[in-house]
């Protein structure tokens, strides 16, 4: 796939790369696209870039102009931009707008053996239907923009293979946790990683794409599953898909395209998804995760290396080592992003909150993917789920997985979030506290008010 | 404070001002830039907001509050520096605060390329010797550092550091080609024939080898 898509040799270790599919959104393109017009460049194939705005949007009223004047700046940049380069705009109201991880997939843009970029780190989620998919920064959104290329080094490949396969209650999202919790948030640095083995092979479309989302919180730039029939089925008779022949003809190349069964890894890690219990993060990294029936740990059980994050951990959280994460009280629970805002993420939290009522005193609210992912949700009456049992039900966007819009943490908030980044300060207050986990235990700490281990609900 | 930054270009085969210390692994890019800044069409007034939250946390005393370190130009971090988003806001405000060249521990990937890409050079040491470093620099913040691509080398009057870097990076960086984009549009043909060959872009027709 590599060699395929190689242009050129450049000096060191790096290659151009020519790029299949460029995806575009307000926040990284506007500099780009300006740098280009100060070149006097014009889009290279403006056929294969395709735009959607969300990181900004407001959730509860998009009328335009947009409350927010940056927003809406942010905004008309980006549909001027796109304008005058001829490059396709999911805008609001389309019916294809959303979170642009979550759209390209689910309009069959990304498929197996593309190279996928996009100015964000968690384009690493393409790589669940066996794309080489990565985050790119603006000057190389620029660059492919200008040429459909970049320079970039090749990567080592680590294989992580899952043995056995989730226990009910336990989702991709406890896998990925999981993995990150024990390889650590810098030992993806330089690798792509590739997931397999029977547990990966069992998970659906959605549940891998969680996975690949979160190989950039282990430090991997790209994730990466082989395609198999899961994804075929997946893709066959979306919008992009390919159709008639063609369809055929796509499934015969992909099918070539699996790295085959003895293929050498750089390193190679396993682990047993059985295992694995609901997990959680407690600190300020995504690799501060424990089982939910674990207690936050002590400074002296933990590596050398991981103790002073640690010590600002316990600081920033206001949590003692040694105290249990289940039944930590809650503030804000937060149901979206790219990571978990598909259609089977609000499914498996409806079935947690239906017939059920929000705690007192919890902000809860949905905020699914995109339009598609928050119109079929409607056709199973799963915004009805939530709104009567005290969720409120937003418009699709990246909401408050990095709050540049209004939903944000307030004060020293603390929220069950099914989002992916923990950071200080990542929920839009500089001292808001985040725990990441599972769309479903978001559910079960709505209900109850704090850290519930889901399975106890099922 | 915007104007008074001379923006890299061209070949840049040294560096050198006062160094400044910013200690912490796993400093991401939230920290460097907060998210409610990145609203903006432009990257101009990144420069006063770097590490806002942070600096606003320690009232003060921050390094990049602390006069004496205003000014300066070399900044050394510890380890996984820049880890998080693939935002270039990121080294775009170190670069419009001042910083012209990164020495750490570590440095997380995307982050690592996005400098590059804006002409702020990365270099890596061992633990060891960034904490005599950044010792050396508490100690005397004032000193003059220079650091020479080719040789790798950062010296001040009375020391001298073995820095790594890697090989395609210093060239780059030397040759000028960090400005990657006329480097890659030269080879507009060879794009456009690649694209050809695409099965995904040409009806998949392929060749089984
Ligand atoms: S949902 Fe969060 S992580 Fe995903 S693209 Fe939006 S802001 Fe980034």
């Amino acid at each position: 796939m590599w060699e395929l898509h190689s242009v050129k040799k450049l000096q060191g270790d790096s290659t151009q790369l020519f790029i299949g599919l460029h995806l575009v959104h307000e926040v990284t393109s506007p500099q780009a696209f300006a740098a280009l017009e100060e070149k006097n460049l014009n889009v290279l194939y403006p056929e294969l870039t395709y735009a959607t705005v969300d990181h900004i949007v407001p959730t509860i009223n998009q009328k335009r102009p947009f409350l927010d004047p940056l927003a809406e700046e942010m905004l008309m940049t980006l549909e001027k931009n796109c304008i005058r380069h001829k490059i396709k705009l999911f805008n609001i109201n389309s019916g294809n707008q959303g979170i642009v991880h979550v759209i390209a997939p689910e309009t069959g843009l990304t498929q197996p053996g593309m190279t996928v970029v996009c100015g964000d780190s968690h384009t690493s989620t393409h790589g669940a239907f066996g794309a080489i998919a990565f985050g790119i920064g603006t000057s190389q959104v620029r660059d492919v923009l200008a040429s459909q290329s970049l320079a970039i080094n090749k990567l080592k490949v680590r294989r992580i293979w899952v043995e056995g396969a989730l226990a009910q209650g336990v989702f991709a999202k406890d896998l990925i946790l999981h993995v990150i919790r024990e390889l650590g948030v810098k030992s993806g640095v330089g690798y792509a990683y590739e997931f397999a083995g029977p547990a990966i092979a069992k998970l659906s479309m959605e549940e891998r794409m969680t996975i690949c989302n979160m190989a950039i919180e282990a430090g991997a730039r790209c994730g990466y599953i082989n395609p198999d029939e899961t994804t075929y089925t997946y893709l066959k008779g979306r919008e992009y898909s390919p159709k008639g022949d063609d369809w055929e003809k796509a499934i015969s190349w992909w099918r070539t395209l699996a790295s085959n069964k003895d293929a050498v890894f750089d390193d190679e890690v396993i682990f047993d998804a059985s295992q694995i219990s609901p997990t959680i993060t407690w600190g300020i990294t995504p690799g501060q995760g424990i089982g939910i029936d674990e207690s936050i740990p002590k400074k002296e059980c933990l590596h050398p290396n991981d103790q002073q994050i640690a010590d600002e951990a316990y600081c920033y959280m206001n949590l003692k080592p040694g105290q249990p994460i289940k039944g930590l009280p809650i503030d804000v629970c937060f149901i979206g992003s790219c990571t978990n805002g598909r259609l089977s993420d609000l499914q498996a939290a409806a079935k947690i909150a239906k017939n059920k009522k929000v705690a007192k005193g919890i902000k809860a609210f949905v905020v699914p993917g995109s339009e598609r992912v928050a119109n079929a949700a409607k056709k199973e009456g799963l915004d009805d789920v939530f709104k009567n049992a005290g969720f409120e039900w937003r418009e699709p966007g990246c909401s408050m997985c990095l709050a540049m819009n209004p939903d944000r943490l307030e004060g020293n908030q603390i929220s069950a979030s099914s989002s992916n980044r923990n950071f200080k300060g990542r929920q839009g207050s500089a001292q808001g506290r985040t725990l990441l986990m599972s769309p479903a235990m978001v559910a079960a700490a709505a209900i109850t008010g704090h850290v519930t281990d889901v399975r106890k609900m099922i | 404070m915007n104007n008074l930054i001379k923006f890299p270009k061209g070949s840049i085969k040294k560096v050198s001002g006062q160094c400044i210390v910013l200690r912490g692994d796993d400093i991401d890019t939230d920290r460097i830039i907060p998210a409610r800044f990145l609203k903006c069409v432009n990257f101009d007034n990144l420069g006063d907001q770097v590490f806002a939250d942070d600096r606003k946390e320690r009232k003060g005393t921050h390094p990049f509050d602390v006069d004496i370190n205003q000014g300066s130009s070399i900044l050394i971090v510890n380890k996984n520096f820049g880890c998080g988003s693939s935002r270039e806001h990121a080294p775009q405000a170190l670069l419009r605060w001042g910083i012209k060249l990164i020495i750490g521990e570590s440095f997380a990937e995307i982050f690592y390329g996005n400098c590059l890409s804006i002409g702020i050079p990365c270099a890596r040491m061992s633990e060891l010797n960034i904490s005599k470093l950044q010792k050396e620099v508490e100690q005397g913040p004032q000193e003059n550092y220079e650091f020479d691509i080719t040789s790798k080398i950062l010296r001040s009057k009375s020391q001298s550091w073995n820095t790594l870097m890697e090989k395609g990076a210093s060239e780059i960086l030397i040759s000028g080609e960090w400005d990657a984009t006329s480097l890659l549009i030269s080879q507009k043909s060879k794009i456009k024939s690649i694209a050809k060959q695409i099965p995904y872009l040409n009806y998949f027709e392929f060749d089984i080898d």
